[in-house]
Protein backbone atom coordinates (compact mmCIF):
# COMPACT_ATOMS: atom_id res chain seq x y z
CA UNK A 1 0.00 0.00 0.00
CA UNK A 2 1.11 3.52 -0.76
CA UNK A 3 2.77 5.26 2.16
CA UNK A 4 2.12 8.85 1.08
CA UNK A 5 -0.86 10.47 2.78
CA UNK A 6 -3.69 10.96 0.36
CA UNK A 7 -4.48 14.49 1.54
CA UNK A 8 -1.90 16.79 3.02
CA UNK A 9 -2.66 20.44 3.78
CA UNK A 10 -0.03 22.71 5.29
CA UNK A 11 -0.96 26.16 6.45
CA UNK A 12 -3.67 26.18 3.81
CA UNK A 13 -5.28 29.60 3.60
CA UNK A 14 -7.88 31.09 1.27
CA UNK A 15 -9.12 34.65 1.53
CA UNK A 16 -11.78 36.23 -0.64
CA UNK A 17 -11.08 39.97 -0.41
CA UNK A 18 -11.62 40.45 3.30
CA UNK A 19 -13.41 37.18 4.01
CA UNK A 20 -11.24 34.44 5.49
CA UNK A 21 -12.79 31.28 4.08
CA UNK A 22 -10.04 28.90 5.18
CA UNK A 23 -7.37 29.95 7.66
CA UNK A 24 -3.96 28.19 8.11
CA UNK A 25 -5.35 24.69 7.99
CA UNK A 26 -3.06 21.75 8.72
CA UNK A 27 -4.80 18.52 7.85
CA UNK A 28 -3.58 15.04 7.02
CA UNK A 29 -5.91 12.29 5.85
CA UNK A 30 -4.79 8.77 5.03
CA UNK A 31 -6.18 6.13 2.71
CA UNK A 32 -9.12 3.82 3.32
CA UNK A 33 -10.98 6.39 5.39
CA UNK A 34 -14.48 7.77 5.28
CA UNK A 35 -14.27 11.30 6.61
CA UNK A 36 -17.03 13.74 7.49
CA UNK A 37 -16.39 17.42 6.88
CA UNK A 38 -18.73 19.20 9.24
CA UNK A 39 -19.43 22.82 10.04
CA UNK A 40 -22.23 25.37 9.98
CA UNK A 41 -23.15 27.28 6.83
CA UNK A 42 -20.32 29.47 5.60
CA UNK A 43 -17.64 27.72 7.64
CA UNK A 44 -15.44 26.98 4.62
CA UNK A 45 -16.38 23.39 3.74
CA UNK A 46 -17.00 23.98 0.06
CA UNK A 47 -13.95 26.26 -0.20
CA UNK A 48 -11.79 23.51 1.30
CA UNK A 49 -13.17 20.93 -1.13
CA UNK A 50 -12.57 23.27 -4.06
CA UNK A 51 -9.00 23.84 -2.89
CA UNK A 52 -8.49 20.08 -2.73
CA UNK A 53 -9.44 19.59 -6.36
CA UNK A 54 -7.77 22.68 -7.73
CA UNK A 55 -10.88 24.72 -8.56
CA UNK A 56 -9.50 27.38 -6.24
CA UNK A 57 -5.90 28.42 -5.76
CA UNK A 58 -4.75 28.92 -2.17
CA UNK A 59 -3.90 32.44 -0.96
CA UNK A 60 -1.03 30.82 0.89
CA UNK A 61 0.02 27.41 2.14
CA UNK A 62 0.03 24.15 0.25
CA UNK A 63 -2.30 21.29 -0.58
CA UNK A 64 -1.01 17.93 -1.82
CA UNK A 65 -3.12 15.03 -3.10
CA UNK A 66 -1.16 11.79 -3.21
CA UNK A 67 1.97 13.92 -2.93
CA UNK A 68 1.13 16.18 -5.88
CA UNK A 69 -0.30 19.66 -6.23
CA UNK A 70 -3.78 19.71 -7.80
CA UNK A 71 -3.38 19.31 -11.56
CA UNK A 72 -3.98 16.81 -14.35
CA UNK A 73 -2.65 13.89 -12.27
CA UNK A 74 -4.79 14.63 -9.23
CA UNK A 75 -7.85 15.17 -11.44
CA UNK A 76 -7.35 11.63 -12.71
CA UNK A 77 -7.57 10.16 -9.20
CA UNK A 78 -10.15 12.50 -7.65
CA UNK A 79 -13.88 12.12 -8.22
CA UNK A 80 -15.75 15.29 -7.28
CA UNK A 81 -19.42 15.85 -6.60
CA UNK A 82 -20.13 19.62 -6.55
CA UNK A 83 -22.70 21.12 -4.25
CA UNK A 84 -24.88 22.16 -7.18
CA UNK A 85 -26.17 20.71 -10.42
CA UNK A 86 -23.59 21.17 -13.15
CA UNK A 87 -24.75 18.72 -15.80
CA UNK A 88 -26.54 19.75 -19.00
CA UNK A 89 -30.20 19.08 -18.44
CA UNK A 90 -31.04 18.18 -22.06
CA UNK A 91 -29.07 14.98 -21.55
CA UNK A 92 -30.60 11.59 -20.96
CA UNK A 93 -29.07 9.47 -18.22
CA UNK A 94 -27.57 7.23 -20.91
CA UNK A 95 -25.99 10.27 -22.65
CA UNK A 96 -24.49 11.23 -19.36
CA UNK A 97 -22.97 7.81 -18.88
CA UNK A 98 -21.46 7.92 -22.38
CA UNK A 99 -20.13 11.39 -21.58
CA UNK A 100 -18.45 10.18 -18.40
CA UNK A 101 -17.07 7.09 -20.14
CA UNK A 102 -15.40 9.39 -22.69
CA UNK A 103 -14.05 11.69 -20.01
CA UNK A 104 -12.74 9.31 -17.41
CA UNK A 105 -10.72 6.16 -18.04
CA UNK A 106 -11.71 4.82 -14.63
CA UNK A 107 -15.47 5.11 -15.18
CA UNK A 108 -17.32 1.82 -14.61
CA UNK A 109 -20.43 1.76 -16.87
CA UNK A 110 -21.71 -1.55 -15.53
CA UNK A 111 -21.65 -0.25 -12.01
CA UNK A 112 -23.38 2.97 -13.04
CA UNK A 113 -26.20 1.08 -14.76
CA UNK A 114 -26.51 -1.26 -11.77
CA UNK A 115 -26.97 1.67 -9.42
CA UNK A 116 -29.49 3.34 -11.74
CA UNK A 117 -31.53 0.14 -11.81
CA UNK A 118 -31.47 -0.18 -8.00
CA UNK A 119 -32.81 3.34 -7.67
CA UNK A 120 -35.40 2.85 -10.44
CA UNK A 121 -34.01 5.54 -12.72
CA UNK A 122 -34.51 4.84 -16.41
CA UNK A 123 -31.54 5.40 -18.77
CA UNK A 124 -33.94 7.14 -21.17
CA UNK A 125 -35.05 9.81 -18.70
CA UNK A 126 -33.88 13.33 -19.39
CA UNK A 127 -32.31 15.23 -16.51
CA UNK A 128 -34.67 18.13 -17.27
CA UNK A 129 -37.71 16.02 -16.36
CA UNK A 130 -36.31 14.77 -13.05
CA UNK A 131 -37.05 15.98 -9.55
CA UNK A 132 -34.32 17.62 -7.51
CA UNK A 133 -33.68 14.45 -5.50
CA UNK A 134 -33.52 12.22 -8.58
CA UNK A 135 -31.03 14.58 -10.25
CA UNK A 136 -28.91 14.42 -7.13
CA UNK A 137 -29.02 10.64 -7.21
CA UNK A 138 -27.90 10.56 -10.85
CA UNK A 139 -25.11 12.99 -10.12
CA UNK A 140 -23.96 10.91 -7.17
CA UNK A 141 -24.11 7.69 -9.20
CA UNK A 142 -21.81 9.02 -11.92
CA UNK A 143 -19.44 10.30 -9.23
CA UNK A 144 -19.30 7.00 -7.35
CA UNK A 145 -19.04 4.86 -10.51
CA UNK A 146 -15.46 6.02 -11.03
CA UNK A 147 -12.66 3.91 -9.53
CA UNK A 148 -11.00 6.87 -7.87
CA UNK A 149 -8.66 7.19 -4.95
CA UNK A 150 -10.35 10.22 -3.48
CA UNK A 151 -14.06 11.00 -3.59
CA UNK A 152 -14.98 14.55 -2.65
CA UNK A 153 -18.72 14.69 -2.00
CA UNK A 154 -20.07 18.15 -1.30
CA UNK A 155 -23.54 17.86 0.28
CA UNK A 156 -24.38 14.62 -1.50
CA UNK A 157 -27.62 13.59 0.24
CA UNK A 158 -29.38 16.84 1.06
CA UNK A 159 -32.35 16.46 -1.28
CA UNK A 160 -32.54 12.68 -1.23
CA UNK A 161 -35.31 10.80 0.61
CA UNK A 162 -34.32 8.72 3.65
CA UNK A 163 -34.73 5.33 1.93
CA UNK A 164 -32.51 6.32 -0.98
CA UNK A 165 -30.14 7.89 1.52
CA UNK A 166 -29.67 4.48 3.12
CA UNK A 167 -29.02 2.96 -0.29
CA UNK A 168 -26.47 5.66 -1.10
CA UNK A 169 -24.65 5.26 2.20
CA UNK A 170 -24.62 1.53 1.59
CA UNK A 171 -23.15 2.17 -1.85
CA UNK A 172 -20.39 4.20 -0.27
CA UNK A 173 -19.75 1.40 2.24
CA UNK A 174 -19.68 -1.40 -0.30
CA UNK A 175 -17.48 0.65 -2.62
CA UNK A 176 -15.05 0.96 0.22
CA UNK A 177 -11.49 0.13 -0.74
CA UNK A 178 -8.32 0.26 1.32
CA UNK A 179 -6.84 2.61 -1.22
CA UNK A 180 -9.68 5.06 -1.50
CA UNK A 181 -10.82 7.79 0.83
CA UNK A 182 -14.24 9.45 0.82
CA UNK A 183 -14.60 13.00 2.13
CA UNK A 184 -18.23 13.98 2.70
CA UNK A 185 -19.45 17.42 3.64
CA UNK A 186 -22.94 17.42 5.09
CA UNK A 187 -25.33 18.69 7.71
CA UNK A 188 -27.12 15.36 8.06
CA UNK A 189 -24.70 14.15 10.70
CA UNK A 190 -26.89 11.66 12.50
CA UNK A 191 -27.63 9.91 9.20
CA UNK A 192 -24.02 9.37 8.25
CA UNK A 193 -22.30 9.24 11.61
CA UNK A 194 -22.06 5.47 11.76
CA UNK A 195 -20.41 5.17 8.36
CA UNK A 196 -17.68 7.68 9.21
CA UNK A 197 -14.21 6.88 10.50
CA UNK A 198 -13.29 10.39 11.43
CA UNK A 199 -14.72 13.87 11.41
CA UNK A 200 -13.30 17.33 10.82
CA UNK A 201 -15.06 20.31 12.38
CA UNK A 202 -14.67 23.65 10.64
CA UNK A 203 -15.62 26.92 12.27
CA UNK A 204 -15.08 30.20 10.42
CA UNK A 205 -12.43 28.55 8.28
CA UNK A 206 -10.51 27.17 11.23
CA UNK A 207 -10.31 23.47 12.01
CA UNK A 208 -11.50 23.05 15.59
CA UNK A 209 -11.57 19.26 15.78
CA UNK A 210 -10.19 16.26 13.92
CA UNK A 211 -10.81 12.91 15.58
CA UNK A 212 -12.41 9.50 15.07
CA UNK A 213 -16.13 9.07 15.73
CA UNK A 214 -15.54 6.40 18.36
CA UNK A 215 -12.95 8.53 20.16
CA UNK A 216 -15.42 11.40 20.32
CA UNK A 217 -18.15 9.13 21.65
CA UNK A 218 -15.73 7.66 24.19
CA UNK A 219 -14.36 10.92 25.53
CA UNK A 220 -17.48 13.06 25.22
CA UNK A 221 -20.07 10.37 25.98
CA UNK A 222 -22.26 11.70 23.20
CA UNK A 223 -22.74 11.36 19.49
CA UNK A 224 -20.99 13.59 16.97
CA UNK A 225 -24.40 15.00 16.11
CA UNK A 226 -25.00 16.06 19.72
CA UNK A 227 -21.48 17.46 20.00
CA UNK A 228 -21.99 19.47 16.81
CA UNK A 229 -25.21 20.97 18.16
CA UNK A 230 -23.39 22.04 21.33
CA UNK A 231 -20.22 23.36 19.72
CA UNK A 232 -22.09 25.34 17.08
CA UNK A 233 -25.10 26.38 19.16
CA UNK A 234 -26.46 29.70 17.97
CA UNK B 1 -29.37 -9.56 11.36
CA UNK B 2 -30.85 -6.91 13.59
CA UNK B 3 -28.40 -4.26 14.72
CA UNK B 4 -29.33 -1.70 17.35
CA UNK B 5 -26.88 1.13 17.83
CA UNK B 6 -27.35 3.94 20.33
CA UNK B 7 -25.87 7.39 20.11
CA UNK B 8 -23.86 7.94 23.23
CA UNK B 9 -21.41 5.04 23.15
CA UNK B 10 -18.59 4.07 20.80
CA UNK B 11 -19.96 2.07 17.88
CA UNK B 12 -17.28 -0.62 17.92
CA UNK B 13 -18.09 -1.49 21.56
CA UNK B 14 -21.77 -1.88 20.70
CA UNK B 15 -20.92 -4.08 17.73
CA UNK B 16 -18.67 -6.22 19.90
CA UNK B 17 -21.44 -6.68 22.46
CA UNK B 18 -24.06 -7.57 19.89
CA UNK B 19 -21.90 -10.08 18.06
CA UNK B 20 -21.01 -11.62 21.42
CA UNK B 21 -24.72 -12.00 22.13
CA UNK B 22 -25.35 -13.53 18.72
CA UNK B 23 -22.55 -16.04 19.34
CA UNK B 24 -23.64 -17.13 22.82
CA UNK B 25 -27.25 -17.31 21.65
CA UNK B 26 -26.12 -19.63 18.85
CA UNK B 27 -27.32 -17.34 16.06
CA UNK B 28 -23.71 -17.31 14.92
CA UNK B 29 -22.88 -21.01 15.39
CA UNK B 30 -19.74 -22.10 17.26
CA UNK B 31 -17.08 -23.59 15.01
CA UNK B 32 -18.42 -21.97 11.85
CA UNK B 33 -16.81 -19.30 9.77
CA UNK B 34 -17.63 -15.69 10.46
CA UNK B 35 -19.00 -13.59 7.59
CA UNK B 36 -16.36 -11.23 6.18
CA UNK B 37 -15.90 -7.80 7.72
CA UNK B 38 -17.13 -6.02 4.61
CA UNK B 39 -20.43 -7.94 4.51
CA UNK B 40 -21.02 -7.55 8.23
CA UNK B 41 -20.28 -3.83 7.98
CA UNK B 42 -22.69 -3.38 5.09
CA UNK B 43 -25.34 -5.36 6.97
CA UNK B 44 -24.97 -3.23 10.08
CA UNK B 45 -24.60 -0.05 8.02
CA UNK B 46 -21.33 0.85 9.68
CA UNK B 47 -17.85 1.71 8.52
CA UNK B 48 -15.74 -1.38 7.68
CA UNK B 49 -12.89 -0.05 9.83
CA UNK B 50 -15.25 0.09 12.80
CA UNK B 51 -16.38 -3.50 12.20
CA UNK B 52 -12.74 -4.51 11.87
CA UNK B 53 -12.08 -2.98 15.25
CA UNK B 54 -14.98 -4.93 16.75
CA UNK B 55 -13.51 -8.13 15.26
CA UNK B 56 -10.12 -7.34 16.78
CA UNK B 57 -11.88 -6.94 20.11
CA UNK B 58 -13.65 -10.31 19.72
CA UNK B 59 -10.34 -11.90 18.83
CA UNK B 60 -8.78 -10.44 21.93
CA UNK B 61 -11.60 -11.94 24.00
CA UNK B 62 -11.01 -15.30 22.30
CA UNK B 63 -14.51 -15.51 20.78
CA UNK B 64 -13.19 -15.66 17.25
CA UNK B 65 -9.88 -16.86 15.89
CA UNK B 66 -8.25 -16.09 12.61
CA UNK B 67 -6.64 -19.03 10.82
CA UNK B 68 -4.40 -18.45 7.89
CA UNK B 69 -6.24 -20.83 5.60
CA UNK B 70 -9.85 -20.94 6.72
CA UNK B 71 -10.52 -17.35 7.68
CA UNK B 72 -12.12 -16.09 10.83
CA UNK B 73 -13.77 -18.88 12.84
CA UNK B 74 -16.08 -18.69 15.83
CA UNK B 75 -14.69 -20.49 18.87
CA UNK B 76 -15.81 -24.01 19.79
CA UNK B 77 -14.80 -23.59 23.40
CA UNK B 78 -18.22 -24.29 24.91
CA UNK B 79 -16.97 -23.74 28.44
CA UNK B 80 -15.94 -20.20 27.58
CA UNK B 81 -19.21 -19.57 25.76
CA UNK B 82 -21.16 -20.81 28.76
CA UNK B 83 -19.16 -18.60 31.10
CA UNK B 84 -19.88 -15.56 28.97
CA UNK B 85 -23.52 -16.54 28.71
CA UNK B 86 -23.78 -16.80 32.49
CA UNK B 87 -22.02 -13.49 32.91
CA UNK B 88 -24.47 -11.78 30.56
CA UNK B 89 -27.40 -13.47 32.31
CA UNK B 90 -26.07 -12.28 35.68
CA UNK B 91 -25.94 -8.71 34.43
CA UNK B 92 -29.52 -8.91 33.14
CA UNK B 93 -30.76 -10.33 36.45
CA UNK B 94 -29.02 -7.58 38.38
CA UNK B 95 -30.59 -5.02 36.05
CA UNK B 96 -34.03 -6.56 36.56
CA UNK B 97 -33.68 -6.56 40.35
CA UNK B 98 -32.50 -2.94 40.29
CA UNK B 99 -35.54 -2.02 38.28
CA UNK B 100 -37.87 -3.84 40.67
CA UNK B 101 -36.22 -2.09 43.61
CA UNK B 102 -37.11 1.30 42.18
CA UNK B 103 -40.79 0.34 42.36
CA UNK B 104 -40.48 -1.07 45.88
CA UNK B 105 -40.02 -4.81 45.37
CA UNK B 106 -37.51 -6.73 47.47
CA UNK B 107 -35.38 -9.30 45.59
CA UNK B 108 -37.46 -12.11 47.20
CA UNK B 109 -40.75 -10.57 46.11
CA UNK B 110 -39.38 -10.01 42.66
CA UNK B 111 -38.22 -13.61 42.48
CA UNK B 112 -41.63 -14.87 43.60
CA UNK B 113 -43.32 -12.80 40.92
CA UNK B 114 -40.91 -14.17 38.36
CA UNK B 115 -41.54 -17.79 39.41
CA UNK B 116 -45.28 -17.22 39.21
CA UNK B 117 -44.93 -15.80 35.73
CA UNK B 118 -42.66 -18.62 34.60
CA UNK B 119 -45.12 -21.24 35.87
CA UNK B 120 -48.01 -19.52 34.16
CA UNK B 121 -46.07 -19.58 30.90
CA UNK B 122 -45.23 -23.27 31.35
CA UNK B 123 -48.90 -24.10 31.97
CA UNK B 124 -49.94 -22.22 28.90
CA UNK B 125 -47.38 -24.07 26.82
CA UNK B 126 -48.54 -27.47 28.15
CA UNK B 127 -52.13 -26.44 27.48
CA UNK B 128 -51.22 -25.77 23.87
CA UNK B 129 -49.36 -29.03 23.32
CA UNK B 130 -52.00 -31.20 25.05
Amino acid sequence: MNQINLIECQGLTKHFLTAKAVESLDLTIGRGRIVGLLGPNGSGKTTLIKLLNGLLVPTSGAVLIDGERPGPYTHSIVSYLPDRMYLSDWMKTSDLIDFFTDFYGDFDRVKAYDMLRSLNISPDDRLKTMSKGTKEKVQLIVTMARQSQLYLLDEPIGGVDPAARDYILNTILTNYSENATVLISTHLISDIERVLDEVVFLKNGIMTLHDTVDNIRETEGKSVDQLFREVFAC
Amino acid sequence: MNWILVNDRPIYIQLTEQITQYIVAGIFKPGTRMACVRDLAADAGVNPNTMQRAMAELERNGLVKTHRTTGRMITEDMEMLNNIRNELAGARVAEFLDGMKTIGFSPKEAAALLTQRAEAMEDKKEGQTA
